[in-house]
């Protein structure tokens, strides 16, 4: 057809349009609401508070190490996953998924019960070397990954299995090896989805609530995140918890807008 | 976020008032919204309430008091309002939704150790060098702990400050703490796995629950029955067994 394919902009059809304009005001039109309900005068003595600095901070920090042990594991594991040939491999996908499932408290239950001081790794840990997991900053970064790799493999996954396996091929016949064609084929040609998944998994983590405060509890400066912090402040003040939202929000725009740009503007 | 299913179960009992919202009293329903520390016993009154009531149907809506403040305010179609604390009962008075709450319990602090209590604790003092949680001070069981240490001129550091008096006791029962600072209806209603040790500076942070009919009551005269109900013999008997003392 060469006229459409001559014509300098291409139609939207209605059908799509209509439905994409209404599912983007379902999911803008509630920032609005927080936006309408802000109280702006209070916002600069509210961001100078030591506590929500110490939060803010807590959170970066939190989420970007749960995204590096994210990448570290689950890298490997979505290649197990799109190029491993063994049984119960879409047994095994499904259970990577469980943490996508299971509602975060209860994923927080389960993290005391394997870490835990009464727990099965947890009473070996602090038997022999007197460690204790629960109510500490690890607690925190654990239980973000538990929730927040998944993000990560399922999109490393699609990667790995719609990149060319014939360039890895190619690579071994001139004689690379299979870590090699890895780090130096494979890897490059699935950065786009890697960082997708790993922006993802930092969203993810940046908004954890459930496991973070069943798993680490709630402490300011060691456990209590951002998150932790808007919800307590919603028992007493909400305009001070929807100021807080929004700076987290704020941050994390930036942050995700920022990178998407610079990094997975290439399909 | 956490206030997600509370309005979401809001807007639910909206859809359910339209459906049966005839005012006569041969077919109606009362629409509570409790404490999430009133579960069990309130439960309970409302099912003699109902027995007591033809064709009455008592629902319920259990949450922290704050959340039920903030529903209530925002204009969730509520007919009786019993609140943990006086705070967020003043919430509710101060937008005009409510006029004169009276208080029907008073609940008072423990602290929970696993049964048999292990570690020997026989008052605050003995929580030095435990690990135990507690509420944060913005929740109303955090501000009576506050309170009692503050009376008992002891500096505590529990090691969590939990959300509300349920996930307290939840960090004892899963074994992660060696003591929990919780209600002693909490206590009670734990009573299989968990002692309560009584300790006198709870005395000076004892918690008033007060309850009201919401001036904009669907079913006005079955709220102010049901709030009338809840200050009398029957249910403070019920009150009682559950762990709450009279005012």
């Amino acid at each position: 057809m060469p006229t459409a394919r001559t014509r300098r902009r291409r139609r939207i059809p209605a059908a799509l349009l209509a439905p994409a304009v209404l599912g983007l005001a379902f999911l803008i039109l509630p920032l609005a609401g927080l936006l309408a309900r802000a109280p702006w005068s209070e916002l600069p003595a509210r961001l100078a508070e030591p506590a929500m600095l110490d939060a803010l901070r807590l959170s970066l920090v939190t989420a970007t190490a749960a995204t590096a042990l994210s990448l570290l594991f689950g890298v490997p594991i979505a290649w197990l996953l799109a190029r491993g040939d063994f049984p119960g491999r879409s047994l095994l996908r499904a259970l990577v998924t469980v943490p996508l499932v299971l509602p975060p408290v209860v994923g927080g239950v389960a993290l005391l019960l394997v870490f835990g001081r009464n727990g099965i790794v947890g009473s070996w840990l602090h038997d022999r070397f007197d460690l204790t997991i629960p109510f500490t900053t690890t607690a925190v970064v654990l239980a973000m990954t538990f929730v927040s790799m998944p993000f990560l493999i399922v999109s490393v996954e699609g990667a790995l299995r719609g990149a060319d396996t014939r360039f890895e091929e190619a690579a071994a016949t001139l004689g690379a090896g299979r870590w090699t064609a890895f780090t130096h084929v494979t890897l490059p040609m699935i950065a786009p989805g890697v960082l997708a998944g790993a922006v993802l998994c930092w969203a993810r983590a940046l908004g954890e609530f459930g496991a973070t405060i069943t798993f680490a509890g709630n402490f300011p400066g060691r456990t209590q995140t951002m998150p932790l912090a808007v919800y307590l402040a919603l028992q007493t003040d909400m305009e001070a918890a929807i100021v807080l939202s929004l700076l987290l929000l704020a941050v994390s725009v930036i942050v995700l807008a920022s990178l998407r740009d610079r990094w997975t503007a290439t399909p | 976020m956490r206030t997600g299913p509370a309005f979401a179960t809001a807007a639910l009992m909206l859809t359910g008032l339209t459906a049966c919202g005839g005012t006569d009293d041969a077919d109606a329903t009362l629409t509570v919204f409790a404490a999430a520390s009133l579960t069990e016993a309130v439960t309970e009154i409302g099912e003699q309430f109902e027995a007591e009531h033809d064709g009455v149907t008592v629902e319920f809506n259990f949450a922290a008091s704050s959340d039920l403040a903030a529903q209530i305010t925002e204009g969730a179609p509520a007919d009786v309002f019993a609140s943990a604390d006086e705070a967020n009962m003043d919430k509710v008075v101060d937008a005009g939704a409510a006029d004169a709450p009276e208080t029907f319990a008073l609940n008072q602090l423990v602290i929970a150790v696993p049964a048999g209590n292990p570690e020997n604790v026989t008052g605050l003092a003995d929580l030095d060098g435990l690990d135990f949680a507690a509420c944060a001070p913005e929740v109303p069981c955090g501000t009576a702990a506050q309170t009692a240490a503050d009376a008992s001129g002891t500096d505590l550091t529990p090691v969590t400050y939990e959300a509300d008096v349920k996930s307290t006791l939840q960090k004892l029962l899963l074994g992660e703490v060696d003591a929990a600072l919780v209600y002693r209806t909490d206590a009670i209603a734990a009573a299989d796995a968990v002692d309560a040790v009584e300790f006198p500076e709870s005395a000076a942070a004892v918690n008033t629950y007060p309850i009201t009919a919401l001036d904009e009551a669907p079913e006005t005269d079955l709220a102010d029955q049901f709030t009338a109900y809840v200050l009398g013999e029957d249910a403070q008997a019920i009150l009682e067994t559950a762990g709450f003392q009279q005012p």
